[in-house]
């Protein structure tokens, strides 16, 4: 009997790396997926925060995915590896603080180290030759073949015909004929391949798989780091950044203020951590923060937040300040007004 | 039976589903995972990664803002 051959998907949630799986197991191949969880994932954060998103159904993509083609999933936590990756990224970064092609190359790496401790034959992924300007082009693809390690047991099931022959095909795993030559970035092969494959309702199509992409996003980053005077961050961190309104009123100190419900309490469950400031007197936003600060700037932070509070046209506005060893005190503040506030500031 | 609980309390998607998935696989068949969380989306995806990987989801409930997901480990291959 010849050998079941088996081979991990590495799945984002995407339409393409759900082709690229269905593809595969169409061949016969038993295929498990892989998620990698980098903490900069798009992935529902936000919308589990922010109380106007609660409402809509939320999903994680790649369990979507995964239950559609009916396989096993798993999610992998590679929070702290992967900050090597986004601080030095050999081939440098994208648009935005993005490293898309060392992101790649480390998830091929890591999905092979996996595909041998687990006895599996290959690894698949929904890349398309030229449908991204820095990861997925003619010359980059055979990098990331090449420097994962994975060499000719990755295999790009909707490229394939425009690539070099892999194992899986030579050893007559699966068939080339059964592979596709999609190119560029049009989204319609892929959209034709779903639905002959009658599969409808399929996340939202090549969309940035994470935060790295998006310019605001990358700003908040590249400002943290410069106001550590180093690359770094823990999970806490690249949390935060995706919430609320981040004002550096000073370079040793920034400002994150709620902008609504969802987000004050997402803030309260970090308190303790931070100076946390709520308004008293008036409805309004809780805000922390981060830096060290003497009382001269907590009286700034807490004009800066009156402003986005309801008393922000009133002569006074009463704050709480709980300080990091869980003292509370009470301050009187006039809000900024608008003009007040120096567009700089605004990270 | 042996509960064992996951305080995956302030974690946000996927971060729940991976504590509950790395305490299953150190688990033998029949004992009972508890995971405490308080991103909502827990709701889904713990159910949804009991359905792909065969476990048995024993409950979901709501308490005090906190979302009670309890799953009992089924024999893997
Ligand atoms: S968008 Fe983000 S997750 Fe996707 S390849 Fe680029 S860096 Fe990696």
């Amino acid at each position: 009997m010849t050998k079941q051959r088996k081979a991990v998907a590495l799945i984002s949630g995407g339409l393409d790396s759900l082709l690229a799986a269905k593809v595969i197991q169409e061949q016969g191949i038993h295929v498990e997926g892989i998620n990698f969880f980098t903490g900069f994932c798009v992935e529902g954060h936000t919308h589990a925060i922010r109380q106007k998103d609660r409402s809509r159904p939320k999903r994680n993509n790649a369990l979507w995915v995964a239950e559609q083609l009916g396989i096993k999933l798993h999610i992998v936590d590679i929070i702290e590896e992967y900050k090597d990756v986004v601080f030095n990224p050999k081939h440098g970064y994208g648009a935005n603080l993005n490293p898309c092609l060392d992101c790649k190359i480390f998830m091929v790496k890591k999905a092979f180290e996996w595909i041998e401790e687990n006895d599996f034959d290959f690894i698949i992924t929904g890349e398309v030759v030229g449908q991204r300007p820095m990861s997925q082009r003619k010359d980059t693809m055979p990098v990331v073949a090449r420097d994962s390690g994975a060499a000719d047991r990755l295999v790009r099931p909707l490229s394939g015909q425009n690539l070099p022959v892999t194992l899986p095909e030579r050893e007559g795993w699966i068939s080339r004929d059964g592979l596709y030559g999609f190119n560029g970035r049009s989204r319609k092969p892929q959209m034709a391949l779903a639905k002959q494959f009658g599969l409808e309702d399929y996340a939202q199509p090549a969309g940035g798989c994470c935060f790295l992409t998006d310019a605001q996003y990358s700003v908040k980053l590249a400002d943290l780091w410069k106001a550590r005077g180093e690359k770094q961050y823990e999970i806490d961190d690249i949390m935060l950044l995706k919430v609320g309104r981040h004002l550096r009123p000073k370079p040793h100190f920034k400002v994150i203020i709620s902008r609504e419900e969802g987000e004050g309490n997402f803030l309260h469950g970090y308190r303790k951590e931070y100076v946390a400031l709520s308004t008293v007197s008036h409805a309004g936003p809780l805000a922390l923060i981060e830096g060290e600060v003497d009382s001269a700037d907590i009286e700034l932070a807490c004009q800066l937040v009156a402003r986005y509070s309801q008393g922000k046209a009133e002569a006074q506005v009463e704050m709480d300040v709980r300080h990091l060893d869980g003292t509370h005190q009470q301050v009187s503040v006039k809000p900024l007004s608008s003009d007040a506030i120096p567009q700089a500031w605004y990270i | 039976m042996k509960t064992v609980i996951v305080d995956a309390r302030r974690l946000l998607c996927p971060m729940p589903v991976i504590r509950v998935q790395n305490q299953v696989k150190e688990l033998p068949a029949g004992t009972r995972v508890e995971a405490i969380c308080t991103d909502p989306g827990a709701l889904n995806d713990i159910p949804a990664w009991c359905r792909i990987n065969g476990h048995k989801l024993i409950e979901t409930r709501t308490e005090n803002n906190e979302y009670i997901i309890v799953v009992e480990v089924v024999e893997g291959d």
